[in-house]
Formats: C-alpha cells, sequence, structure tokens
C-alpha cells in the first residue's frame, strides 16, 4: 500500500485531521452528549402491522416514581403535532391516533429519570389494538380488496401513491417491435437497510428563558432539518440550533425527521428539562429508513450479435405506510432514470408505480444516490441475461456497448447529460488486473470436467458490472427538496496569521470532511491544511445547504469550499497589489503567493497577505479589507462517475454457500483530494455489496411480521464475508467541476451488488440458472440450482 | 447493589442495579463514553471491552459481574509513554471512518497482538470477525493491526 509521508499542501494521501479524537475514545457522539438535569425518553411500538388503536391507558406509566411524562398521540394532537410533513409532500404519524400502520409504529413517548425506568414504565402503558388484515405484499396493494392504509387522507381508496415515467415510450416500443432479441426478467431488488452502527438518537434541549431549542441529533442534514422542526413546531428558526456532532455512519439512515426526533423535542418542552432519545438496534432495523424494495420488470432489445438497442423497466415501488423517502420533490422515483447505464442505446423508457404497504416508510437510503442503485443493479442484471441468451462473454457484450469517451457530453435517452467518461479503458484495466482470459480458462476446464461426468466441488464465477451515477444533487432549478433548493453554502475566513477557518454547510458521518475540505482551501490557497479549521454541523455556526447524502458533498459543498477559496484569493490579489504598488492585473499567482509577473522575488505569501489585510496598509477605494468570503454553489449539472467492477467467487454446490474469492474495482471519480479516503470509500461500499448480493434483506411474514429485527436476524457482511479489496482507478474529471471531483461515496454500493450476483449466477450457469434474487444466501442458491429460487422478501413457504 | 470495578487501572465504587449492563455503567456512571453501544445481541462489537483481560461484549455483561474484577477500555490504551501501535496503525492505515466500531476494534487487536505478535491477515480477520465495521470494508483494519505488529514500540506520531 501507498503511505502517506508528510502531509500535502493541497490534494494527496493525508492523514485524518479527525481520527486523533476517536483513537482515543473521545469522539462525541450523540448519546455521548449529557447535560445537566438531562431525562431519557423511550418509545412504545406497536406491535401489529395493521391495527385500529381502541385505547391507550397511560396512568399506570405515569404512576411510575421516575416518569416525568407520557406523551401520546392524543397529547401531540392537541398540539398539532401528531401528523408531521414528510421528505415527499407526504404526512407520517408522529405517534399513532388512529390506527397502526406498520410493525414498530411509535404508539406513546415515555419521559422517564434514566433510560431503564423509561423502558420501564413502556411495560405499564395499555394499547388496545383491533388487529386489520395487513398488506405486506407489494404486488397485492393495488387488488381491489386490498385494505386501504391511509384512511386518514381524505377520499383515498387504494394505495396507490404516484405513477411516474421517464424517457420515450413509444420510440421505445417501436424499437422492441422490429427487435431480433428481446429478453424480459422479473428482478427484485429487496428492502435493506444501512444499519449504521450508531442508531439514530436526539438530545433536545429547550430553555423556557430565552425560547431557544438546542438540538443534538443524528442528522445527515441539519439545515433542512432546522427549517423542517421551524415549519412543523412553529417555533422561529433563529431559535432553532440543529448540531449534528460526530456520527456513526448514515448510509442515508440519517437524512430524515423520525417521530423520536420531534418526541425528544415535545418532552423536553413539557418537562423543562433536556431529553435524550436513543434508539435500540431493533428499533433502527424496524421503523427508520430502508432502502431500495423495488419490484422490476425490466427488457431489453438487442440484435442477434449483441448490439444493445433498447431497455423498457416497468417499477412498482414499495413505499411503505407512509411516503417517506428522501429525494428531490420533481423525481419521486429518484434517479432511477439513469438505468440506461453506461451504453449507447436508441430508446429507453421507464415507468414507476409507488404504492403503500404495512411497512416502515422510507426507501431511499443505504448509499443509494436517489436509486441509482437500483437502476444500476438492474441493467447489468439484465445485459447479463442478455449475455446467457446470446450466449456471449459479458464483458465482450459490455464492451461492444459501452459508450465511447468521443461521445461524451452524453445525452442519454431518458433526459441526463454525461458529464465526461471513458468507459472502456476503465473495463480494460478491471479485466487487466483480475486477469480475465486466465479465470475464464480456469472456469472452463471446471466446466469441461463437469461435462465429462465429474461432480464439480467448486463452481468458479466471473461477474462483470459496468456502473455510470448521477451524483452531486443538484442544479437549482430542477432540484430541491420541500422547495428548498439543493445549493450549499461556504464561508472562509483567514486570520491575520493566515490561518483559516472554513464554514460549511454538510456534515460527516465518517467521510472525512475535516481533512479533505482543508485540503480543497490548501489546493486553492496554499495553507497548508493543518492550518484550516472545518467546522460543520453546526447550524448556529455554518452557512444553509442540504446536507450529505447522494454523495452530495463534494460535488456540491467542495465545489462551493473551492470557489469561496477563490474569492479570497481574488480578495488577496487586491491587497498584493497595494503592498506591492502594482496594478492587480500584473500579478501572477503560484500556490501559496501573488507574485509580479515577470519579477518572480516580488511577492506576497498568503500569509503575509492575511496580516496585509488587517493592517493599516492603504486599500484602494471600494476594498473593505479583511480576506473573508462566502458563496453558495449551485451546480449546473449532476457529475457522473463511472466504474468497471469483477467479482470471481466461488460456489459450494452441495450447500450453496459462496465465497468471494477476489473483488477487482476501478473507480473513476474524476480528481481524487485525498486519495486514501477515496479508497477507503470504495472498500466500505464494497462490503455493501457483498452484504446484499449475499446476506441482506428486510422479509416479513404474512401478518408483516418483520423478519430482519435484530443483528441475528439481518445479517452484515463481517471480515470473514470480504475479501482483500483490488482497486484501481482511472481519472476523468468533471469538465463543470470547479476541481474537476465527481462524487465517490455511494459508486461503490451502487456497483457492486450486480457484480457479487452477476458471478454467482454465472457460476450457476452449468445448471441451466438464469437469474435468482438476492440475497443470495445457500438457501437461495441450494434452491436456484435445483430450479426453484424464491422470493426473498416475503416468509419462506415451502412451495 | 454496591460494586468496585477496577477500570483502567483506577478503582471506582458505586450504586448500582443488578440489571445495568456494563456498558451503560461505563458510559452512563463512569462518563468513559469511547465504549460503544451498537446492537444489544452481542453482534457488532462496538462495546468491546477487556475484563481482566479477555474481549468481551459489554453490552451483554452486567455490571455487578465486573464486581472486584479488572475492565480496560479504550480509553487505557494511551499511556504515559504515548499512543499504543493500534492506535498508530489506525491513523497510519486509514483503518476508520465514522470511528463508531473504532474503540471495541482496537481492544480485540491489542488483546490478539498481546497473544499473537506476528498475526497473518487470516488471523486477525478471525479475530475481528465477531466485530461490524460498515465502512471501511475490513481491509484497512486488517493493514491497521498489521502495521501494529510490525511497529510494536510504543512510537510518537502526529495523530
Amino acid at each position: 500500500m501507498t503511505t502517506v509521508e508528510s502531509a500535502p499542501v493541497g490534494f494527496g494521501r493525508m492523514h485524518r485531521k479527525e481520527d486523533a479524537r476517536f483513537i482515543r475514545g473521545r469522539g462525541t457522539y450523540v448519546d455521548d452528549v449529557k447535560l445537566p438535569g438531562m431525562l431519557h425518553g423511550a418509545i412504545l411500538h406497536s406491535p401489529y402491522a395493521h391495527a385500529k388503536i381502541v385505547s391507550i391507558d397511560t396512568s399506570a406509566a405515569e404512576a411510575h416514581p421516575k416518569v416525568k411524562a407520557v406523551i401520546t398521540g392524543q397529547t401531540l394532537a392537541g398540539l398539532n403535532l401528531a401528523w408531521m410533513p414528510t421528505l415527499s409532500y407526504d404526512t407520517q404519524a408522529v405517534l399513532a391516533t388512529d390506527k397502526v400502520r406498520f410493525q414498530g409504529q411509535e404508539v406513546a413517548f415515555v419521559v422517564a429519570e434514566d433510560r431503564y425506568a423509561a423502558r420501564d414504565a413502556l411495560e405499564l402503558i395499555e394499547v388496545e389494538y383491533e388487529p386489520l388484515p395487513a398488506v405486506v405484499d407489494a404486488r397485492r396493494a393495488l387488488d381491489p380488496d386490498a385494505p386501504v392504509i391511509r384512511d386518514d387522507k381524505e377520499g383515498k381508496t387504494d394505495n396507490h401513491i404516484f405513477d411516474w415515467e421517464a424517457g420515450d415510450a413509444a420510440r421505445t416500443d417501436a424499437v422492441f417491435a422490429e427487435a431480433e432479441v428481446v429478453v424480459a426478467q422479473d428482478i427484485l431488488y429487496p428492502r435493506v437497510h444501512p444499519a449504521p452502527l450508531e442508531t439514530c438518537g436526539a438530545v433536545a434541549d429547550f430553555d423556557k428563558v430565552t425560547g431557544k431549542l438546542t438540538v443534538w441529533t443524528t442528522s445527515q442534514a441539519p439545515h433542512a432539518h432546522r427549517t423542517v422542526y421551524a415549519l412543523v413546531a412553529g417555533l422561529p428558526e433563529h431559535k432553532i440550533r440543529v448540531i449534528s456532532p460526530d456520527i456513526g455512519g448514515g448510509f442515508g439512515n440519517k437524512v430524515g425527521i423520525y417521530p423520536g426526533y420531534v418526541c425528544a423535542i415535545v418532552g423536553s418542552i413539557v418537562t423543562g428539562r433536556p431529553v435524550k432519545w436513543m434508539e435500540d438496534r431493533s428499533e433502527n432495523l424496524m421503523t427508520t429508513s430502508f432502502a431500495r424494495d423495488y419490484h422490476m420488470r425490466g427488457e431489453i432489445a438487442a440484435t442477434r450479435d449483441g448490439k444493445i438497442r433498447a431497455v423498457r423497466v416497468k417499477v412498482l415501488a414499495d413505499h411503505g405506510a407512509f411516503n417517506g423517502t428522501a429525494q428531490p420533490t420533481n423525481f419521486p422515483a429518484g434517479f432511477f432514470h439513469v438505468f440506461t447505464g453506461s451504453y449507447d442505446l436508441e430508446a429507453a423508457h421507464c415507468s414507476v408505480t409507488g404504492v403503500y404497504t404495512n411497512k416502515a416508510p422510507g426507501g431511499v437510503a443505504y448509499a443509494c444516490s436517489f436509486r441509482v442503485t437500483e437502476a444500476a443493479y438492474l441493467i447489468e442484471r439484465m445485459v447479463d441475461i442478455l449475455a446467457y441468451e446470446l450466449d456471449m462473454d459479458p464483458a465482450e457484450l459490455r464492451m461492444r456497448n459501452l459508450l465511447r469517451p468521443e461521445q461524451f457530453p452524453y445525452h442519454c435517452p431518458t433526459g441526463w447529460e454525461y458529464d465526461s467518461g471513458d468507459y472502456p479503458r476503465a473495463l480494460r484495466l478491471a479485466m487487466d488486473l483480475v486477469g480475465y482470459e486466465q479465470v475464464r480458462r480456469e472456469q472452463a476446464a471446471q466446466r469441461a470436467a463437469m461435462a465429462g461426468g465429474q461432480p464439480p466441488s467448486t463452481l468458479t464465477g466471473i461477474g462483470v458490472s459496468f456502473f455510470t451515477e448521477a451524483v452531486g444533487a443538484g442544479p437549482r432549478k430542477h432540484m430541491d427538496i420541500l422547495g428548498l433548493g439543493m445549493a450549499d453554502g461556504a464561508e472562509l475566513r483567514v486570520h491575520p496569521t493566515g490561518k483559516a477557518v472554513l464554514r460549511i454547510s454538510v456534515q460527516s458521518q465518517g467521510q472525512g470532511h475535516e481533512t479533505t475540505f482543508a485540503q480543497i482551501v490548501a489546493e486553492e490557497l496554499g495553507i497548508p491544511p493543518d492550518d484550516i479549521e472545518v467546522v460543520h454541523g453546526d447550524t448556529d455556526q455554518t452557512p444553509f445547504g442540504l446536507g450529505t447524502y447522494g454523495s452530495r458533498s463534494t460535488p456540491v459543498s467542495g465545489a462551493a469550499a473551492a470557489m469561496v477559496a477563490r474569492k479570497v484569493r481574488e480578495r488577496a490579489r487586491i491587497v498584493a497589489a497595494a503592498a506591492l504598488e502594482v496594478d492587480p492585473a500584473d500579478l501572477e499567482w503560484e500556490k501559496g503567493r501573488w507574485f509580479v509577473r515577470g519579477d518572480r522575488e516580488s511577492g506576497k505569501s498568503i500569509q503575509e497577505l492575511a496580516m496585509a489585510a488587517h493592517s493599516t496598509v492603504e486599500l484602494p477605494e471600494g476594498v473593505e479589507g479583511h480576506l473573508d468570503a462566502t458563496c453558495v454553489y449551485n451546480p449546473p449539472n449532476l457529475t457522473f462517475p463511472f466504474g468497471a467492477y469483477i467479482c470471481v467467487v466461488d460456489v459450494d454446490p452441495g450447500t450453496g454457500q459462496v465465497k468471494v474469492r477476489r473483488f477487482v474495482a476501478v473507480d473513476d471519480c474524476g480528481v481524487r483530494i485525498n486519495p486514501m479516503i477515496v479508497e477507503g470509500q470504495i472498500h466500505g461500499g464494497l462490503a455493501d455489496g457483498v452484504g446484499m448480493a449475499l446476506m441482506e434483506v428486510m422479509a416479513f411474514d404474512a401478518d408483516g411480521n418483520h423478519l430482519g429485527a435484530s443483528f441475528m436476524d439481518y445479517l452484515l457482511p463481517t471480515s470473514m464475508e470480504c475479501p482483500s479489496w483490488e482497486l484501481g482507478e482511472t481519472v476523468t474529471p468533471s469538465p463543470h467541476h470547479p476541481i474537476g471531483a465527481k462524487g465517490v461515496g455511494e459508486s461503490a454500493t451502487v456497483g457492486s451488488p450486480a457484480a457479487v450476483v452477476n458471478a454467482v449466477l454465472d457460476a450457476l450457469k452449468p445448471y441451466g440458472v438464469r437469474h435468482a434474487d438476492m440475497p443470495l444466501t445457500p438457501a437461495q442458491v441450494w434452491r436456484a440450482i435445483q430450479g426453484r429460487p424464491f422470493r426473498t422478501d416475503l416468509a419462506i413457504s415451502d412451495d | 447493589m454496591q460494586i468496585t470495578v477496577t477500570v483502567n487501572g483506577q478503582a471506582y465504587t458505586r450504586d448500582v442495579d443488578g440489571r445495568l449492563l456494563l456498558v451503560h455503567f461505563l458510559r452512563d456512571e463512569l462518563g468513559l463514553t469511547g465504549t460503544h453501544w451498537g446492537c444489544d445481541t452481542s453482534n457488532c462489537g462496538v462495546c468491546v471491552v477487556w475484563l481482566d483481560g479477555t474481549p468481551v461484549k459489554s453490552c451483554t455483561v452486567l455490571a455487578v459481574m465486573a464486581d472486584g474484577r479488572q475492565v480496560r477500555t479504550v480509553e487505557g490504551l494511551e499511556t504515559a509513554a504515548g499512543l499504543d501501535p493500534v492506535q498508530q496503525g489506525f491513523v497510519q492505515c486509514h483503518g476508520l471512518q465514522c470511528g463508531f466500531c473504532t474503540p471495541g476494534m482496537m481492544m480485540t487487536a491489542r488483546w490478539l497482538l498481546d497473544h499473537n505478535p506476528d498475526p497473518s491477515e487470516a488471523e486477525i480477520r478471525e479475530a475481528i470477525s465477531g466485530q461490524i465495521c460498515r465502512c471501511t470494508g475490513y481491509e484497512n483494519i486488517v493493514r491497521a493491526v498489521r502495521w501494529a505488529a510490525e511497529h510494536p514500540a510504543t512510537e510518537e506520531v502526529s495523530a
């Protein structure tokens, strides 16, 4: 591995500034916040997926000596807070009043002196339920006799949420009508959970004297949360301070506002004391934002020799009981319409129907880049299925259809403008790194032995995936969440001695912003990163912006950091001109200083200029002094990272056990600010892919009982399931981003599941297996070999 | 009931409920918040501490079970001589991102190196297999532990 020798003044490998506290156990996560007089909250959850609430008796709980308050939906209704808006213009119950609509739904909130007493008191609350039939299978949600889940919405007589489409249906149908080869496949991307190791929680502290509410919370979007609290609770926005301290992983799980946050706030207002609410693991898995749950039917049209012509997709999207997805308003299916992937198509069309079911709300989470994950999985499975039908090598089929470098900027059939790319180069590099021909030869020998009647002890599979992401939401004229445009601010102050403070609107859940954002400013100004403090995650201290998710920190806020540094640089130029008594136009910049053109010796460093800007140096008319600047970055387009992944697996045909032998990942995320951090993010996403492909699923039984409600049942990959990752890189800068960066936080999570699944199904090809849904557990693999793979999202029934 | 637990060499006497978990005792009673609470079912390992020299998951150990015994937490890794090589290794090799699993991982790594100073990659992977990391894909954790094995003497680093 490459080691870090010394900190660069700008881009390059550099140890993280934040590590010093974490390796000493001195991070400050929400559950580490302890305020004087702090009380503890706990939530009573519904045991039923769908039931009428007949009555709630809280008297015994209220009589508990350590209980300070019991809050129910009725209490909240009195404050007009029983329902809150979701990020998708729906409503969600904070605490249920009329019905519970998923197992685990929040019913009551107890505030007590300690966390154990609060949970004791939950046992004392008597709720009488009248169970109702539950809608568990999304594919039955629109049946005429399906129970109506959202009867709270006036006039609602079904479980339909939205229909949405992208692309040209007529043109796509026309290509399909005359295509030589058409292949169709039902593909499920099952419901999974981001499962950050730190669960969600909040400490709310309402000061009755000042009227100020401070909320320490697990939020990936503190500014957006503040605005929503202001709109929901009617509190003035300047009297709300949201602090996202150190966050123990987010992955999209911490974008939304959960009932527990609101309850903690109400609890603090009611009791006049700070209230902490921290969910446990089961609460996290059962109630907070899940991901995926896309039931897709893909069709691909091609020529007999493997030229892909068109793709058509129908999606049934299970959004749970409340439409709580977090995505730009105009895009109810997120950026799923980037499903045309990395290929040169004549036409494409998708239609998406969202439905309510009796499951937890959510849908956009788990490093999904606003549904790009589902899109990449769909197209990469379809291409492999086409390869299967045409009996072609899947890498060769991809190479034949990849966009060529000269086609960029590329206008895809569903409306995106891909900014830049050299796809064949990335795929060739991945094939070289894995030794593609060699592994295929090994597999061929194995299959020949099988054909000769020798029972196989191991089935080797090779899976290829090529993905294109659309990240960095987004251009304000097209993209907003609850009316808030997706631009981000930055403020840069340079102190007289040349040390600096950068205040950013995005917030880190482990991405290392305190390091990389300092490096961005260092690159632009020549101030060493160690001399730059990065402040984030506190709405009182940072400019407005929409937060960290959808791989948007570097594409949007990173651009803001570069632009604000350039403003400072221009201010420094004016100061330099005054100090050196020359015209600003006669100055040239080299990293860290302005000098007089043609006289390199005559110049001033940025540190000297910072002091001069604060000094008595006479500045030109209209120049205020100081170097400080602010800016807001409104991206002109999304950025389009891409990559080529190849996975090699060994499958035991006797047990169905899959071992990931190798995983090669070539990523192109444009310019890399800190390659060490980029590689770390890719490693993490690759592990996600192994988890989703082989282990993770949130399934439900017929009554809507959650079958993955703890880490004993919801299986996450450990060091034993993950291979040693092999990375490669190409660099194709984004032409429209100030530093050419594209974002990488979710690339590997987007690209890797298909590579693993394609590898396993490639291994099973001798058995005639064309497709089986994730997760490819030993049971699923074994049943696929028997020719009867099952639906993984429902309780296993032996058919 | 009253218990006395020695944590990182210092004895603490407290009155606690019999049901209080060790993880909450450390965090809420002693303010040692470097040890985290993650899953309640002994699956994730963010709560790993040493009990009489052996790593345990403190979310499934009662505080009273630690009465009269020695506990070592992440706060006890750094000594007057400086950072533990495991701590340095995690910085050097980017073995952490969000930092939530890191204390537990480091406690297991220190135990492994005390018992096997030159572990192979496979041995490191097995040692941490009862713990989950959601950020690193384990690659750099394994490298961090190897780094610590190769740099056994505590050295000054700029962490």
